[in-house]
Order: C-alpha cells, then structure tokens, then sequence
C-alpha cells in the first residue's frame, strides 16, 4: 500500500580535529528513523531546531547524503541514487522551501523556473510546456501575466505559490514541505495551507510537512512522528499524539505552546511546571544513559513511543 | 481617567519615514496609554507599524530620514522632542529594551559581562567592584546558571534562549519603569519561549514595572497580556482587555485573525483567509476605513468617512463602524447584534 | 593555537617544495644565462664554454635541481653572478632595507586609512564622505610610477625635503641616532608613496564596513542603553569593522615584505624589489630562484599571519 518506504535512516556529519584534521567523532543529525509513506496522505515531522528534522527531509531527497539505511520507492532501492537524472524517483519527490524567496533564482522569470522541472523530466514540445505552464499558474491560482515576471515582484504569499508550483510541475507523489509556512504572516499563512490542502484532494498528493509549528502541524497532518536528537520520540496518528501523548517530550511540547484563552493561563502554567518537574524526574525512562532516544516500541496499531523496555521477569 | 497613574501616554503619535523626499506615516495617529504593573500587547502583522512605534517611543530610529511628530509623555517630558543627550539618560535607564534576534542583538566580539555592565557605567555610580556584582547579581535574576562564567563569554558560546535572557538582563539592568519588548520570543523555540515569558511574567511582577509588548503571535498575547491593541496599517483598530478581545473581538481584521489561526484544540477544516494584501507604506489609501479593500463584500455605507475609535465597552475601542455590518464571507449576511 | 601553527608550518614544507621545482625549470627555460652579459668582443667563446660547463649548465635539468635543492635546504642558495657574494648574504641586507620601509609603510597607511575609512561610514553621503571618496578614487587611479615620480621630481628635486635615493647618510656612525633619523628620512618618502597607494582598499572597505555596523541589531541595543553615541562608535562599531581590515593584516604586511619593484627603483632603494628586477635582467639564476622562494614563502606566512590574527581579534574563531 505504501509507495515509499525509509528505513533505518540515518545521517551522520564527521567532526574533525586532532593533529592531522582527521575524522575524530560524527555528529549523528539524523540517528535511525524509519517512515513508510502512502498516497494522499500528510505526515508531520515535528521538533525543535537541530533536531534532524529538516535534514531527514534534505536526506530523502538527496541534499544530504545518507550514511545508512534504506530508501525504497516503488520496491526500488534509491539510496543515495538521486544523481541519475532520469529516475522516477527525482520527478516524483519534489521539495518546498521555508524561505520562498531565497529558493526562487532572482534571475529567472517565472515561467522558467516553473518549466525546469517540467524541461527536465517531461520532454515536453514548446506548445504543451506553455500551456503546462498556463495550466499550473491556474492552480495555484495567479494571473497569466505573472509567468514574465521576476520573483522579487512578488509578496512572500505569492512567491510561496510560485514555489509550489515549481514543485507540482512534474505531477509529483510526494512532496517534502520544510518549514512551508513559517516566514509568512497569519493570514497568508492561512492562504498558503488551505491551498496546500486543496491541490492535495485534487492531485493526490501526500506530503511529509516539516515544522516546528504543533499547531500548523494538527491542523495539516494525518500522521505525526515527533523527533527529538535526531531520532523519533513518538509517532502516531493525529489523536493519538495531541489526544493521549504518551513521551514525555511530546509532552513537554505540547504543554508550552501557547493557547488563545486567556482565562486557561494559569491552569496552563501550573501544568507546564508539572510536565517540566516530570521532565526531570523521569529522564531516564525515555533517555539512555547516552542520553540517546529510546527505540520506538508500539502501544497500539497506530501509535509507538520511545520507552525503555519494561521487561517482565520471566520465572 | 487619572493621567498621573500612567507612566506613559503617547497622544496622536506620527512617525514618518522619507522616502525620495516624501515623508510616509508608518504609524499614523496611534494614541495609547501604560500603566504601572501591566503588559500592553501591541499585535499585528508586518509592516502594520508596530515595531516602528515601539522604537520611536525611545527615538532609536535615523534621524535623517524619520519624521516623529505628537506627544509621548513620560516623566513630564515629551520624549519625542527630548535632545538625544536627554533620550540617553532615559534609554536604558528608565526604559529598557528586549529586540526579538538575540544573535544579533549582542556584540559579537564583546564579553556578555561587559556588555550588560555598559548601561550601568552610564546611569549609575556604582563602583567597578559594585558594578561586577550587580551583573552576576542580574544574571541570576534572569535565570542563568553559573553567571560568573557566563560573564566572561562571548555571545556564541550561550544558546538562543540564554542569549534572550542576557538580552533582558541588559534592558533591567537599571530597574526600568517600563520595558518595551519586541517580538521577544520570535525566534526561540515553543519550549524556550514558554520560559522567556514566565520570566517576563515573574519580573514584571517583582518589579511593578510596565511592558509594552510587541508581537504578531495571537498566543504569545493570549498567554500573557493584560491589555491588547491590534494594528493594522499605521492605526490602532481595536484596543480592549486580553479577555474581552478574545471572547468577544470585534473588528473584522481582529476577528479575521483569529479565525485564521491553526490550533492545536480545534479540528476546524478551513482557514478564515484575508482577501489581498497588507498595503505597503507607499501604496497605502491615507483615506476611509483602511481595511475596506479585504472585505469587499461588506456595503459601502457600512464603513466611516473618517473611521475614529469608538468605545463599545468600557475600556474596548474599535475603529470605523464596519464592524458592526461585518459576517465572514460565504456565512448569511446580516449585522451581528 | 600552536598546533595549529605547527601543522600549517608542516604543511608548507611539500607546497613550497613544489613551487621550487617549478621555478627552477622556468628559470632555466630563460633565454640566455648570467656568462652572455660578459661577452665582450675580446672574450674567447671556448672560455665562456668552459666557464658553462664549470657551472655545471650542461648536465642533466634534474642533477642541477638536486644539487641546488639540496644546498638549499641547508640555507645556501648558491652565489650571485653578478654581485660575486653568497645570496643569503645578499638577500640579507636587501631585506633588511626592504623591512624597514614596509613597516613605515604599514603604519602610515593605517595612521591614514583608518581614521578616514570611519569618518566617511559614519558621516556617510556628507561632504566629508564624499572628499574622502574622491580622495580613494584618484590614489586608485594613479599608477605607482606615475606618483613616485611625481613626489620624488617635487619633493625630492624641487622643494629638496627629502633625500632622493640610497638608505642612509655615510657620515653617521653604524647605531648612532643620528644615523637611525637619517634611515627613517631616506625611507619616508617611498613610504608615504606606498602608504598612499594602499589606502584605497582599506578605506572602501572600512567606510562599508562601518555603514554596515551602524545599522546591526547590536548598534541597536547599545543605542538603547543609553550610551552617548561616540562611544557607541568606539566601543562596538569601529572593532567590529576593523574586522576584515585586520584579516587581509597577515597578507599585506607580507606583501609589502616583498618589496615593490617600481618604488624601490624609482626612489633608488637598495630592496629586494630592485635586486628582483636587476637580477632578472642579469639571469642572476640563484638570486631570481632564491628570491621567488622567498615570496613564496611569504605568501604561505601571510595566510597563517591573518588566520591567527583573526583568532585573536574574533573570539568567534579559535584555532587549536
């Protein structure tokens, strides 16, 4: 059922030094994950900065080389595999950036930027490319006359819809949106996510949605794995991890973020120094003495938790 | 109302930027008061003028190309036409400033102890020795943990939310009577900026001082303003208490907002969208209700010629009478009360 | 810091070790050698043979290099041909000179540079900033040979303020006072040649620097502690735009180490620029070898001069 499957992924950095500059230690960003990913479906990726999370993104489309594990796309293995031009996999997994505007060449108009995924995988003829184009302006829902123009004419909204048409170009499965939403204002934030859930329905789209924002996340995602040191603390559908969230990390998070009722405060503060006071307290049931992530041991179907293993004595 | 139990009330404040020999409002007739012990929330996207009128509240903005005309009194005196040599005996010392990078926000190449030890060298007599002192003493205040290290550090060498809480160090150095905060918890992280704000939240309450608040995060304002006014394009638009602005919003920018925000309690499907785009400062119609051209489908008539700021309730203002003819697009028509 | 520096020092020995291989074919691809300046009418052809075939001219390109590499490497890089001395003892006192000059050099540049790179950021778009401009424009402009010949025509011959060539005056005793003033004298005016010519770079990039500190969220916080702004200039704009001044230090005090061909032969100072021109145009081998080495090396030092003087002015950058 899935068409993608990651496993055991995990992406080291070398740290160097010592006399002769030589490798000393690795910096292990992302430490082994592992997702499956199934068509029309969004999955979050939740966590705090350096927690791996845009890197495991990066890694599965080939921005970072990964160290081991596995990527299978379609019962293929496309490890490390994304230099060869012509793969599926290339024209299937399409990115979307947080910093529209830095993503989007200053010197290019946007009908070529829209066209390079489309010139590269689709071998289209000039008249089809054209219409594409027109096609995709129409989806994302700018004006014709826009395609002669250069990104910097643009507002962050709009430069993010250009970006995302750059990413649907070539009828992708999956697309890797890092951070899509963050650098933009409230209410063109709300613009960019209804739309982004909109060509969802209509394309069949999945998404792996990378973000800090719990909130954005909830209101996007079917599936959400939280990441913490570069490994998953918790993973599990929508209500498992905002209804019952079992790590004390996910906890942790979901105490702080701030709520639009004022009268709820200082419940709110009283429960935030409880889960920060158990944070302590119970470290070492979700930490090694490493202070590494726990494996992910499933409590139902849908949701698992990193915890250490109470094993049962056996008589 | 008792003007004396107001430690700042700014009157009819325009703050203007020069822009090939045009001078632009960026905060376009904003009057609005602090009182002691309280956090006044200034909420609103970018480039609505927030950020603009929290630094001009302090002159910090280039003399040569910005234009601050009306009162912003403190202390007797209209800080708006203070000397800079005057401005400097208040900046730092009776008002403090927190800014939202707290990378950025500190010299690079200067010891953490030092630079919160500079605004006490200009505003108190405190010996080396005191000084030196009061610095680890500040440093425990804010919740550092072994201060006299972090003292002989570089910025680099801390993390962003030790960084913002150096950075508040510095603004309560002098024991402000009011701290003007800009975007304070932007860049950090949730549980780093759940932190921060407790210990705004704990200062405040320790020193009775008053903090101007400036955000664009309805949840920062929600967790812990006491007051709340939203701008939109240079104006106040809606001023109320923190509770009533949230149960009980009226303007259709503020209700909007609220509406667009994705929460973690909610399941709704849908996003409230805001037609169009902020106007920019050049672009910006100076006349009529300013947020008319996001709602078209409200009549005409429904908007004032010269929308003011009417008081509702007590103590919560909207502008322009819209907002009484206001329903969401798509929702039946019809006036709210 | 001192690994670091002993590792960088480990690493110049194979760059500089490639470097001498290609010089020396490159000398010896030079048309001619040092014995056809001496022919004369008179000479015996077959002499001047002889005399090649001493030298050694005749064997193999990898016996010379092996010969002259291996004296190398214990500091003895042969013998002028035209100056009949060892060339360390040539070069010796050619550096000497050349070193004394490129430190007055250095500091006049900085003594002007710097105070007119910061008054310009700060008072950007004045009149002030605009003369100061101008001024870096027009010494960009000017050729070297063109300014040196210039200030040596007027100061020198016409106004006679300076001396017009050599190092020092004979009539001073080896150590005296007398005889340090009369050095600084004799190298002031192809200082401030040097000086003047340097200034462009630095000022441009001081004056952006600066305007670039002013508007920095730090200048912002120390603006709003209330400090009077001069010492927000002196303590938190003017280092951190001296940053990039202070990194490319490493490299132009080595630079200047070199010599410059044109100012030490126009003002008649005996340096290594001068003996580099003459030595070329003597096919002095061991002197022209000797000396591309040097600046080799120097350029290599200069690197590891401005990386360890970031590290001491940036604490951002450490090296271990």
């Amino acid at each position: 059922m899935s068409f993608m499957e990651i496993k055991d992924l995990q992406v080291h950095y070398p740290v160097r030094g010592g006399f002769f500059n030589t490798i000393v230690d690795h910096v292990h960003a992302v430490d082994g994950i592992s997702m499956e990913f199934e068509k029309g479906k969004t999955y979050g990726l939740v966590g705090e900065s350096g927690c791996g999370k845009s890197t495991t993104g990066k890694a599965i489309i080939g921005l970072e080389k990964i160290t081991s594990g596995s990527i299978v796309y379609e019962g293929v293995d496309v490890t490390n595999q994304r230099r060869q031009r012509n793969s599926s996999y290339n024209r299937d997994i399409q990115m979307i950036f947080q910093d529209a505007h830095s993503s989007l060449n200053p010197r290019k108009r946007v009908k070529d930027i829209i066209a390079e995924p489309i010139r590269n995988f689709l071998k289209l003829s000039d008249l089809e490319e054209k219409k594409r184009i027109n096609e995709l302006l129409a989806i994302v829902g700018m004006p014709e006359d826009s395609k002669l123009k250069y990104p910097h004419e643009f507002s962050g909204g709009q430069k993010q819809r250009i970006g995302i048409a750059r990413a649907i170009a070539s009828n992708p499965k999956l697309i890797i949106a890092d951070e899509p939403v963050s650098a933009l204002d409230l209410s063109v934030q709300a613009q960019v996510l209804n739309f982004l859930k909109e060509i969802q329905q209509e394309l069949g789209l999945s998404y792996l949605f990378i973000s800090h924002d719990l909130g954005v996340v909830k209101h996007m995602c079917d599936e959400i794995a939280i990441m913490n040191k570069g490994r998953f603390v918790e993973s599990g559908t929508k209500r498992d991890i905002y209804q019952s969230p079992q790590h004390i990390y996910t906890k942790r998070l979901l105490s702080a973020i701030p709520n639009i009722e004022p009268s709820t405060r200082e419940a709110r503060k009283v429960e935030r120094i409880n889960v920060e006071q158990n944070y302590q307290v119970e470290n070492h049931k979700y930490y090694d003495t490493n202070g590494r992530v726990y494996d992910l041991l499933p409590i139902s179907d849908t949701h698992a938790v990193a915890k250490k293993e109470e094993r049962e004595v056996v008589i | 109302m008792n003007i004396t139990q107001n430690l700042l009330t700014i009157k009819d404040l325009h703050t203007s930027f020069r822009i090939k020999d045009t001078y632009f409002d960026a905060v376009d007739g904003v009057s609005i008061h602090l009182k002691k012990n309280e956090i006044l929330a200034i909420v609103g996207e970018s480039g609505c003028g927030k950020s603009t009128l929290a630094t001009s509240i302090i002159g910090l903005h280039d003399a040569n190309v910005t234009r601050i005309t009306g009162e912003i009194e403190f202390k007797g005196n209209n800080l708006a036409e203070l000397s800079e040599d005057r401005l400097n005996d208040v900046r730092g010392n009776d008002i403090g400033m927190i800014f939202q990078d707290p990378l950025s926000a500190l010299n690079p190449l200067m010891r953490i102890g030092d630079q919160i030890e500079e605004s006490l060298i200009y505003h108190t007599k405190l010996s080396k020795k005191e000084r030196s002192f009061r610095v680890q003493e500040l440093l425990t205040q804010v919740g550092i943990p072994n201060p006299k290290r972090v003292a002989h550090q570089f910025p680099h060498q801390l993390s962003g939310g030790m960084r913002q809480r150096v950075i508040i160090a510095i603004a309560i150095s002098c024991k402000p009577s009011i701290i003007i905060a800009d975007e304070p918890t932007t860049a950090l992280d949730v549980t780093i900026q759940a932190q921060i704000l407790d210990l705004l939240k704990d200062l405040q309450a320790e020193t009775q001082s008053g903090i101007i608040l400036i955000t664009h995060d309805l949840g920062v304002v929600a967790e812990v303003a006491d007051r709340v006014a939203v701008m939109y394009a240079g104006q106040i638009i809606e001023e109320a208490g923190v509770d009533e602005l949230f149960s009980n919003p009226r303007h259709p920018y503020t209700r909007s907002l609220l509406n667009s925000i994705p929460q973690t309690h909610s399941d709704s499907e849908k996003l409230e969208v805001i037609q169009g785009v902020v106007p920019s400062l050049v672009n910006l119609p100076r006349t009529g209700c300013r947020f008319a051209s996001r709602i078209p489908w409200i009549q005409e008539d429904a908007h004032e010629n010269e929308p003011q700021l009417h008081e509702i309730a007590p103590g919560h203002f909207v502008r322009c009478t819209c907002w009484n003819h206001f329903y969401f697009e798509g929702e039946e028509g019809g006036s709210l009360t | 810091m001192w690994k670091t520096i002993f590792r960088r020092v480990l690493v110049m020995i194979p760059q500089l070790f490639v470097l001498s291989l290609l010089i020396f074919i490159m000398a010896k691809f030079m048309p001619g050698d040092p014995f056809t300046g001496m022919i004369t009418p008179d000479t015996d052809p077959a002499r001047i043979e002889e005399l090649r075939i001493q030298a050694g001219f005749y064997d193999p390109w990898y016996e010379q290099y092996f010969r002259w590499i291996s004296n190398a490497a214990q500091g003895d890089f042969g013998k002028s041909y035209t100056y009949k001395l060892p060339v360390s003892e040539l070069l010796g006192d050619r550096a000497l000179n050349t070193l004394w000059l490129a430190l007055l050099s250095v500091f006049l540049l900085y003594l002007i540079a710097i105070p007119l790179g910061v008054l310009a950021g700060r008072y950007q778009n004045t009149f002030l900033d605009k003369t100061v401009v101008l001024y870096s424009f027009i010494s960009y402009a000017i050729p070297v040979f063109v300014l040196a010949l210039i200030f040596l025509f007027f100061f020198g011959y016409q106004l006679q303020w300076f001396p017009t060539s050599g190092t020092v005056d004979i009539k001073y005793d080896n150590g005296s006072l007398g005889y340090i003033w009369s050095k600084i004298y004799h190298i002031l005016l192809p200082a401030i040649t040097f000086a003047i010519l340097g200034t462009t770079g630095v000022i441009q990039y001081l004056r952006t620097e600066v305007i670039d500190a002013k508007s920095q969220d730090y200048v912002r916080t120390a603006r709003s502690k209330g400090i009077p702004i001069n010492k927000v200039y002196s303590r938190h704009i003017f280092r951190n735009s001296l940053l990039p001044v202070a990194a490319f230090l490493g490299f132009t005090i080595t630079g200047l180490l070199g010599g410059s061909i044109f100012i030490e032969t126009i003002f008649g100072y005996p340096g290594m620029g001068q003996l580099f021109i003459q030595s070329i145009s003597g096919r002095d081998y061991s002197v022209i070898t000797a000396l591309v080495m040097l600046y080799g090396f120097l350029t290599l030092l200069g690197s590891l001069l401005s990386d360890i003087i970031m590290s001491i002015v940036d604490p951002r950058i450490r090296i271990d």
